[in-house]
């Protein structure tokens, strides 16, 4: 073997401009998805602007939250792996950076139809066709650019792909094959369109596309993030390769199921929400199987979540990835789903997975990057540790807020008083949430500061960095 | 290390990418097979409802209280029209007078949307309502007392897209028709907590000051593509009442077209309460 290994220089521009757009996307969703919580507390604050009604302003924050930040968060984190573990540039520089401008153009024009009301009326997949067609494109094309760098690596000195590009590679395939089926639609004019399906076919294919979009994107995505970047921080290697390999398949062939839990005691066939919840329940297997690889990665490493502040994003976020995917298949059971499901409760249980899971990883790995991108040490660790405190205990005032109005919901939704009569009117059940809807109002508040400093501590660490190599520059001169 | 033999299968795999991303895309596919297709063909998944051609005819030969029953055909210029035995089933019609009247009646069974009311869909979902209202009601005796009978497969079969909604921070909304005055959905629109003072639903004051006849910036609302585009995907219109469409909405504002759209929700269908729709 050629011994002269010279460090590859790799394309590190699209990715620098991909992570500091993601963190000013998490402020923005965040903020958005803040104000949306204070709605439901205090209605006056919809004031009576069509634009940032409740409704309206929710699907700006979910589509803000998933697609521009965690979306941005994906292609950073995807184009920054695929070099590294491949050891070469990517496939088409020119083209990461089409893609990552029409993203960010596709995303900024989504938010805005939105708020006017645009919208195909399906969850999570709200844009309407014209955005929606561009959006599948940008995606191949991400997808065509990141398979092509693997595939042209250096088959001497990087025989296999590593786990991380396995599970980009699933995430990739799934949401490209799950968008297509679920956005067919009929347009009617240049703004809506009608979804070819209907009733209870449409719900199961909506749903399918829903939870999968959980799955594959918010699942599998950053799952790669976390096989490469958990290894890196620690600086150890993954625990074990053999679960890394059961994690994936199982991953990939059992998440699909998943979707009709969320139509139980509906009018789909009884059998098809049966069995999403049976698999539901085989899940926790895998996903505690991935949780527990990345946790025990850290063996003999522990003492570093003492001064490592990211570190220990990283490893909250696994935490909060085991607490979700326990929570799921629970939630998915038939009796608890009776419960759960039209309440809060769900809604406690996507923030545990997109505040604690989601949105923690990507936190530690863009602050892992930005440091590695622009070869700097951070402007503040200690904004960093700050962060963690403000983003956990944010995350949490969140969940507990909905655990309590969820269940309580569902509670006094079915009560009876001693006559046989139901105890309380629904109006009732709305003005029992006042005190939670505040408390995770609050919560939002928190996790949002977080995210600001957060933004302030990279754009004064991106100027500190800069300062310092004009300096390094005028010194040499 | 390189040049050996892959050993197994997932070697194979970590090595040719390709071969990766097949066996991927074969692990992914097999849920959606099981799960989804045979909802497109099992009789009991849509209450043993079928559509009988490509007219969009549909009947329930074990519970034909479900279906508005009308069957269609082709005249001698290739329009779609009702056929021998349904002529008086028109869903819509104008009178003399410039009134509109309809053959169907609450009750009757499961009917396309008129074009007034596929109108006020439009603004309901526009408005987002389906965040927080579903239109589903689980076979429960607390959901049977609060909203009524649970929602059967066929009652949404004609929904582009379904609404069924996956919350209720506001009530259920599958059975609203006919429960309150079109008055009190006016007032409600325009100012929810005047009506119930706990409500969080935010005020729909422009709804009643738009044109259902335009839609986003002021281009017109054609409700003779979007009807047409219904027909294409299974939704049975004739073209009489293709050619009426535009004029049904004509004069009236959004807050019509949802009002209209909301008082007809589960008034549809009369539930036998002796029948087992489901088992």
């Amino acid at each position: 073997m050629d011994t002269t290994m010279t460090k590859p220089q790799y394309d590190d521009g699209v990715v620098k401009y991909l992570t500091v757009l993601a963190v000013v996307f998490l402020v923005l969703g965040t903020a958005m998805g803040t104000m949306a919580a204070s709605q439901l507390a205090w209605p006056a604050l919809n004031f009576d602007i069509a634009e940032i009604t409740f409704a309206r302003l929710r699907v700006m924050h979910t589509n803000t939250v998933i697609f521009a930040f965690g979306g941005m968060t994906l292609m950073a984190t995807a184009f920054y792996t695929v070099q590294r573990t491949n050891g070469l540039k990517l496939y088409s520089n020119g083209l990461a950076w089409t893609t990552a401008i029409l993203f960010t153009i596709g995303l900024l024009l989504g938010v805005i139809s939105l708020s006017m009301g645009m919208t195909q009326g399906k969850e999570y997949h709200e844009l309407i066709w014209p955005l929606d067609i561009a959006v599948a494109l940008v995606w191949v094309m991400f997808t065509f650019n990141f398979v092509m760098t693997i595939a042209n690596r250096n088959k001497q000195t990087h025989s296999h792909v590593y786990v991380s590009n396995w599970f980009f590679l699933g995430m990739m395939i799934m949401i490209t094959y799950l968008y297509v089926v679920n956005g067919l639609a009929i347009p009617v004019s240049m703004f809506e369109s009608y979804s070819i399906f209907s009733g209870v076919q449409d719900a199961m294919i909506q749903w399918w596309w829903g939870h999968n979009a959980v799955g594959f994107f918010l699942t599998a995505g950053f799952l790669a993030i976390m096989y490469y970047f958990v290894p890196k921080q620690a600086q150890r290697p993954v625990y074990s390769y053999r679960l890394s390999v059961i994690h994936f398949w199982a991953l990939m062939f059992g998440y699909v199921w998943l979707g009709a839990h969320h139509l139980q005691y509906t009018a789909l066939p009884d059998w098809t929400g049966s069995l999403g919840a049976a698999i539901s329940l085989a899940m926790i297997i895998p996903s505690w199987g991935g949780a527990l690889n990345g946790m025990l990665t850290l063996s003999g490493a522990w003492d570093r979540l003492r001064t490592d502040y990211i570190l220990r994003f990283l490893v909250m976020a696994l935490a909060f990835y085991a607490m979700a995917t326990f929570e799921g298949p629970v939630m998915s059971a038939k009796t608890v789903n009776a419960l759960s499901h039209y309440t809060d409760w769900t809604i406690g249980h996507v923030h545990s997975g997109a505040l604690g899971w989601v949105a923690m990883v990507s936190i530690g790995a863009i602050y892992h990057m930005v440091m590695k991108l622009w070869n700097t040490e951070m402007y503040s660790m200690k904004l960093i540790n700050f962060h963690f405190w403000l983003a956990t205990i944010g995350t949490v005032l969140y969940i507990v807020a909905m655990w309590v109005s969820g269940i309580m919901q569902g509670l006094m939704w079915r009560a009876y008083d001693e006559y046989g009569m139901l105890a309380y009117t629904f109006a009732e059940s709305v003005s029992a949430m006042h005190p939670y809807y505040v408390m995770r109002t609050i919560g939002g508040v928190l996790f949002t500061s977080g995210a600001v400093v957060m933004l302030y501590n990279i754009v004064m660490t991106l100027r500190m960095a800069k300062a310092r190599q004009t300096s390094a520059v005028t010194a040499q001169a | 290390m390189a040049d050996e033999k892959p050993k197994n299968f997932q070697d194979r795999s970590e090595r040719n990418v390709f071969a990766l991303m097949l066996a991927t895309a074969f692990a992914v596919s097999i849920a959606g097979i099981v799960e989804i297709v045979p909802l497109f063909y099992l009789k009991s998944a849509v209450d043993y409802t079928e559509k009988t051609d490509k007219y969009g005819n549909v009947k329930n030969e074990k519970f034909p209280e479900l279906v508005w029953e009308r069957s269609f055909d082709l005249d001698a210029d290739g329009r779609v029209v009702l056929a021998q035995g349904s002529e008086n089933k028109r869903l819509i019609y104008k009178n003399a007078d410039g009134s509109w009247g309809s053959d169907w009646k609450a009750g009757d069974g499961v009917r396309p949307y008129t074009p007034l009311e596929l109108a006020g869909r439009d603004i309901y979902i526009r408005e987002g309502c389906y965040i927080c209202h579903s239109q589903m009601i689980r076979p429960f005796r607390d959901e049977r007392e609060r909203y009524g009978h649970f929602s059967l497969a066929t009652e949404s079969m004609y929904d582009h897209p379904f609404q069924w909604g996956s919350k209720r921070t506001g009530p259920d909304l599958a059975r609203v028709g006919g429960k309150f005055s079109d008055e009190w959905h006016v007032l409600h629109l325009l100012r929810p907590q005047d009506l119930v003072p706990e409500s969080v639903m935010p005020a729909y004051p422009w709804l009643a000051e738009n044109s259902i006849e335009t839609s986003f910036f002021g281009i017109k609302r054609n409700m003779e593509t979007r009807l047409t585009a219904m027909r294409r995907i299974g939704v049975p219109y004739t073209d009489d009442e293709i050619a009426l469409a535009q004029d049904h909405i004509r004069g009236k504002t959004e807050m019509d077209a949802i009002v209209a759209y909301m008082q007809v929700l589960g008034t549809m269908v009369r539930l036998d309460d002796s029948k087992v729709y489901r088992e």
